[in-house]
Order: structure tokens, then C-alpha cells, then sequence
């Protein structure tokens, strides 16, 4: 009998096709996600040098980072902006590939359109110029993000090189308490390993509270495995994911979907077998989670107060520390539910699926966005827009005063027309609060979908659960 | 991609944690098509302030560091996005070699993939030649890829870990992209045989 093998080893067994002395494989990749920023550079590449894309089909690319989220009907005003997007839709021509156009009910965040296609699957291999990539992992797919040298390697080739990484497994036990959701969960997971915690590993997430997850929920935490400095995520695939994927567009259509299903049942962690790292929380300690910082390691529950640096021994953390509090503007003690916000982001490839919506609308509704506060709400695809419109979560969230817009990145990354002014302060449900990361000068507190529209409301950071007592402002 | 065999150059000390790629270079820089000229905006925030000029106490706009080509950095150096544009920015800036206790993933396929040797070290080691480099321009240290070898200001001789694949490529300025071309055949019978066990995909 083999040694037993984690989820990790057999996917990745399964993908070499060679393997040098010391380790260096050459990985088959069975499904490539193609953004316009990381990729036009790649496409040179491959022009340069006579080179073709060696199996378009295994190709998906889409504009997402550049496009504006208000009225698209007058095309892209920034000139760079347009260039990247406009280059992409020439490439994709050149090279015959499958893209989702700005003009695509489809069109979306790649992160979002890949799992909504169907074209993200267990046990696959999936890579993208974009370091959310280990989002897909939620689906037992082992989903790499990359730079855009590999990028036009995978065109060319359809493989990446790269040396086997290490097995790291979380384990959240238990139950996640009421008023906390996955992204709790990960930023309590990255508060804990911190932000290089689990460099060179692969996270494979398992326990109680994971498996009880939606897809959606599932998405949000392997998406942030990357803040973790993980090389991936992964999840076992279940009968919620085959549930998931069934009758999606790009999914194993009948006859071929059960060969797919058997396969995909087998893509379990085999009982003892080695990790390297092994880290273990129980769900019921989960508080509702807040960045305090610029660094998603810095997250605290929303009951906490800003933490001190004098209290932090390594000099380097205690100057990170203190220079992040001074980019934030925050005093150490001060409680972070006294902290107001000027702005409100619900969107991202982190959470702007239809469950983070619905999740969303189920605080706003009958209540106000506080005076003091924009607050917008940017749907991950056109596809998730249609479904939050026919639940008629957009009346929604329109009466109480958020803004309602057009999918893309938004204010993830400031590269579009969404972006904070300096000095703004927002309460954001996407995953990096570097300094600058939301516009140059703007400031970041990471929370969850329901804790972004309760500090909406509200006017300052809020914990979700004490909304009972938020008075309804009609 | 060019090559890198030996350098001996001026280091800057840079012991911040966490240093992330839109601090190596802001995502609104990344709207270009090109991946040359982005010297001008690494470390655009830390080195410029919000009119544009230059920040006087950052390291790199010290006389001393202006010429530097060796960075010593802080634990988890470019963490973050998957930007190829940080080892661009840093390479078209001058930057050949970056030391640090570790550094994240992505950035470290990416830099070796444009030139840029990273090197990992015990944190002590970084400490020491953090301090050698604050003694500036006065203080060069050499790099020898080949040997694995950083000669410290103080003439201490420092050996150095590389994956040996990467050091091949980066002696000899190699494309990955040509080398795994030579492996299609191996490819071909990968694809071969997914289409027989897995025909869905
Ligand atoms: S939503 Fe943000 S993190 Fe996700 S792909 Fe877009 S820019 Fe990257």
C-alpha cells in the first residue's frame, strides 16, 4: 500500500509531467484566467519570439481590473485604462481565445466568472496573472496566481515550472457563532499565522465550521489564502460543490458528469497523512473581524481597540506598527467600533458573490446609510447583478441609499475610476488594506459584507451583532 | 532576460517588514502595456509625497543610495499581488539583488524570471549587513552567484542557498519558455492521457 496522500499530493501527482533531479517539475495546467492587466506584456512575449497559445480552449480571459462599475454605454474615459482593455480584446482575436467582453452579461471578476462558468473544476490545475487565483481552491482545483513570465509560459506551453510546495492544513472546529461569516474566519486564520505564515505551503482548509460553509463562503476563504502568503488553498470537493457546479455552462455535461463526479469524489486527504504545518482553530472562538492596520495580519475583533506598539518586542514590527497606525490615522487604545468611516466598498473577488449580497441587503433593509457615508455595492459579475436584481436585493440596497453599480474590481484596486481621496477612510469587504492599496492616501478596514453595511449605517465600525439596536432611521 | 553572474555594487538598507507590491509600485502604475520604464515609480509612495517630491529621508533618495543595486530588506519582502511590475520597477531602477530573511512566493518566481537575484538569509545575517550598508556608499558588497558567495563590506565571506535551476537560468539569461518547448513530447502524452481519463476537461 502507497503512503497516505493529502488532497495537495494527488492533484499534484497528477499534473507532472516531468520532474528534474532536484525537484523542479514541469506541472501540466488544465485551465488558464486571463486579465488585462498581467497579460498584455505575455502576448508580446509570445509574438516576439513566433510563438502560439498551445491550447486556446484551456484559455478564459476577461476584462475586469480597468472597467468602469458606472454607465458603460461611453466606453472607457482613462486613455490607459482603455489601451489595456482594448489590447486584450486584440490579443484574444490574434490569438483565438474565448474572452468575456465588456458588453458580456458574462463579464466579471475573473475570480468570480471562473467558478460561474463552470470552467473552474476539482482537481484540476488552474493559474492567472492575479494572486486571488487560489480563490478556485474552494472547488479542490489547485489554483496558482502568477506573474506575467508565466503567464506567457502557460500560453505557450500550457505547463508552469515549479518545485512542489509544503503541506499546511487549518483546521476550524466547531461552529462559527452567529454574526460571523468565512471572512471572519480567514482574517482570524491570517491574525493568527500571520501574513508569511504559510509561505511555501499549500492550505488545504478542513473541519466542521469549513465544511458547513456555502461555496460562496468557501470562495472568501481560499481567496485569501494569498494573504496568508500561501501559495494556494484548497478544500475537499462535496456534494455542495458537485451541487454547485451541476448544469453550469463550461461544467462535464450528462454522461461525462458522472466519470467527473467518481473522479472528484476521490480528491479526499487520505486518513493520516503528513502535513508539515498544522494549525487548528475552534469556530466558536470567531469574533466578527476588523483590520486595524495595513497589513491583513493586522485584523483584531470588532470588540478589541487598536493595539499598542509598545507592546511589541521586535523593533521591525514595533516601526511597521507604528508607522501603520500613523497612515491610518489611529490612536493605540482607541475602541475600534469609536472608529467612523467616510466610505463603504461591498465588492471584490473576496466578497461580491450573490450570498455576500444577500448577506448585504439582510442589514440594510429598512435602514439608512448614514449621512456621512458614500457607500457603494459593486456585484462580482453581470451574472450575480442579474440574480441580485431579479431577488430584488437592488431596491434594496438603492433605498437605503447605496449606490448600485456595474461589475469589475472597483475600489478593490485603485486602477479604475473607483478609488478613495487621500485621507478617506473606508470599511471594505476586499482583502488588502495596503497603504494607497483603495486610492493613494486612503484607508482600509477589512470586514465582512454584513459588517461593511452595518458600519454603513451606522456611520463608524460596527459589530453586526449589536444591530438590533440600530435604530431603524425610517 | 539578462544575465547574472557577479555583481559588486552599493546595498541599501531597507528593514522594513512586510513590504508589499503596491508599495514596491502602486497598482495605478500598472496601466501600461510595456514592461520597461517603471523605474520611476518604485516605491513611489515611500520615496515621493503628494506633490511629487522627492521624500528626502527615504533611503533610496539619499545621495549615498542613489546608485544603489543591492537591496537589504525586511521579512516577507513583496507580499501581495502577483505584479510582475515590482521586479520590473526594480530591475529598470537599477536593483539586481535583493537580500532578506524570506521573501513571498510569487514575487520570488517573478524577480528570478527578470534577473533579480534574491537571496534568503538567517535573519541575523540580514542584521549585519543592514548595518554594514548603513555605512553607505563607502560600503560596497559583491555578489557572486556562481561561488554562492556575498563578500560583506568587512571582507566576511557569506555563502548563500539557490535553487540550482534558477541559478542555471539566471548564470546564463536562459527562457524558461525554450527549455520546457524541448519537452513537448512529454507534453503531448500528458494531454494524451487526460483525454482518456478525464475527457470532461
Ligand atoms: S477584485 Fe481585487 S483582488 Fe480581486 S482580482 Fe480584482 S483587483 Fe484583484
Amino acid at each position: 500500500m502507497s503512503a497516505p496522500k493529502t488532497l495537495f499530493d494527488k492533484i499534484w501527482e497528477a499534473h507532472v509531467v516531468d520532474e528534474d533531479d532536484d525537484g523542479t517539475c514541469v506541472i501540466f495546467i488544465d485551465r488558464h484566467l486571463v486579465h488585462e492587466v498581467t497579460s498584455p506584456q505575455a502576448f508580446d512575449g509570445l509574438r516576439d519570439n513566433g510563438r502560439k497559445v498551445r491550447r486556446p480552449d484551456l484559455t478564459l480571459a476577461v476584462a475586469d481590473h480597468n472597467v468602469p462599475t458606472s454607465d458603460r454605454s461611453q466606453g472607457i474615459e482613462d486613455d490607459e485604462s482603455r489601451i489595456q482593455v482594448e489590447t486584450l480584446d486584440a490579443n484574444c482575436a490574434e490569438f483565438g481565445l474565448q474572452l468575456f467582453g465588456m458588453g458580456d452579461i458574462r463579464q466579471g471578476i475573473c475570480h468570480v466568472i471562473g467558478p460561474e462558468q463552470g470552467f473552474t473544476l476539482p482537481g484540476t490545475t488552474l493559474v492567472c496573472g492575479d494572486s486571488h487565483t487560489a480563490t478556485h481552491g474552494a472547488f479542490g482545483s489547485l489554483a496558482f496566481g502568477i506573474g506575467t513570465s508565466e503567464v506567457e509560459h502557460v500560453l505557450a506551453t500550457q505547463t508552469m515550472i515549479q518545485k512542489k510546495g509544503k503541506n499546511m492544513r487549518v483546521t476550524v472546529d466547531g461552529e462559527l457563532p452567529p454574526g460571523c461569516t468565512a471572512k471572519d474566519m480567514i482574517l482570524a486564520i491570517i491574525g493568527k499565522i500571520g501574513t508569511a505564515g504559510g509561505t511555501g505551503c499549500v492550505i488545504e482548509f478542513a473541519g466542521e465550521a469549513v465544511r458547513n460553509l456555502s461555496m460562496e463562503g468557501r470562495m472568501t476563504m481560499c481567496n485569501m489564502t494569498i494573504e496568508g502568503g500561501a501559495r494556494a488553498g484548497l478544500i475537499a470537493p462535496d456534494e455542495k460543490t458537485f451541487q454547485y457546479l451541476m448544469g453550469k455552462p463550461m461544467a462535464p455535461k450528462a454522461g461525462a458528469w458522472e466519470q467527473a463526479v467518481a473522479y472528484w469524489k476521490t480528491l479526499v486527504s487520505d486518513e493520516g497523512a503528513h502535513y508539515d504545518i498544522e494549525v487548528t482553530l475552534d469556530a466558536a472562538d470567531i469574533v466578527p473581524q476588523v483590520t486595524w492596520g495595513t497589513s491583513p495580519e493586522d485584523t483584531v475583533p470588532i470588540t478589541a481597540s487598536v493595539p499598542d506598539p509598545a507592546t511589541e518586542s521586535d523593533p521591525n514590527r514595533r516601526a511597521k506598527m507604528e508607522r501603520s497606525l500613523e497612515y491610518m490615522d489611529l490612536k493605540a487604545g482607541t475602541p475600534m467600533q469609536e472608529i467612523k468611516i467616510d466610505r463603504m466598498f461591498i465588492g471584490s473577488c473576496t466578497n461580491s458573490r450573490i450570498e455576500d449580497l444577500r448577506a448585504a441587503a439582510e442589514v440594510a433593509k429598512g435602514r439608512k446609510v448614514a449621512d456621512t457615508v458614500d457607500a457603494m455595492v459593486v456585484p462580482g459579475s453581470g451574472l450575480v447583478k442579474e440574480q441580485a436584481e431579479a431577488e430584488g436585493l437592488d431596491k434594496i440596497f438603492i433605498e437605503a441609499g447605496f449606490d448600485w453599480r456595474e461589475p469589475g474590481c472597483s475600489m478593490c484596486l485603485a486602477m479604475n475610476a473607483d478609488k478613495l481621496v487621500p485621507g478617506e477612510r473606508c470599511a471594505s469587504t476586499s482583502n488588502r488594506n495596503f497603504e494607497g492599496r483603495q486610492g493613494p492616501g486612503g484607508r482600509t478596514h477589512l470586514v465582512s459584507p454584513a459588517m461593511a453595511a452595518a458600519a454603513a449605517i451606522a456611520g463608524h465600525l460596527i459589530d453586526v451583532r449589536d444591530l438590533a439596536d440600530l435604530a431603524n432611521s425610517d | 532576460m539578462d544575465k547574472f553572474t557577479t555583481l559588486t555594487a552599493v546595498a541599501a538598507p531597507m528593514p522594513m517588514v512586510n513590504v508589499d507590491t503596491d508599495m514596491i509600485i502602486p497598482a495605478r502604475f500598472l496601466k501600461t502595456i510595456k514592461r520597461t520604464g517603471l523605474g520611476k515609480s518604485l516605491f513611489y509612495t515611500l520615496r515621493f509625497d503628494a506633490d511629487g517630491n522627492e521624500r528626502p529621508d527615504f533611503v533610496l533618495n539619499k545621495p549615498a543610495y542613489r546608485k544603489a543595486e543591492v537591496l537589504i530588506a525586511g521579512n516577507n519582502f513583496g507580499c501581495g499581488s502577483s505584479r510582475e511590475h515590482a521586479p520590473w520597477a526594480l530591475q529598470d531602477f537599477g536593483i539586481r539583488c535583493v537580500i532578506a530573511p524570506d521573501f513571498a512566493d510569487i514575487f520570488y518566481n517573478n524577480s528570478f524570471k527578470n534577473g533579480i537575484l534574491l537571496i534568503k538569509l538567517p535573519e541575523e545575517q540580514v542584521a549585519k549587513l543592514n548595518e554594514a550598508a548603513e555605512r553607505g556608499a563607502n560600503a560596497t558588497i559583491t555578489v557572486d552567484l556562481e561561488a554562492q558567495e556575498i563578500t560583506s563590506p568587512d571582507g566576511e565571506v557569506i555563502k548563500f542557498e539557490v535553487d540550482a535551476f534558477k541559478k542555471h537560468c539566471l548564470l546564463n539569461g536562459l527562457d524558461d519558455i525554450g527549455l520546457t518547448m524541448q519537452k513537448d513530447d512529454k507534453i503531448t502524452a500528458h494531454e494524451e492521457k487526460l483525454k482518456a481519463t478525464q475527457p470532461w476537461l
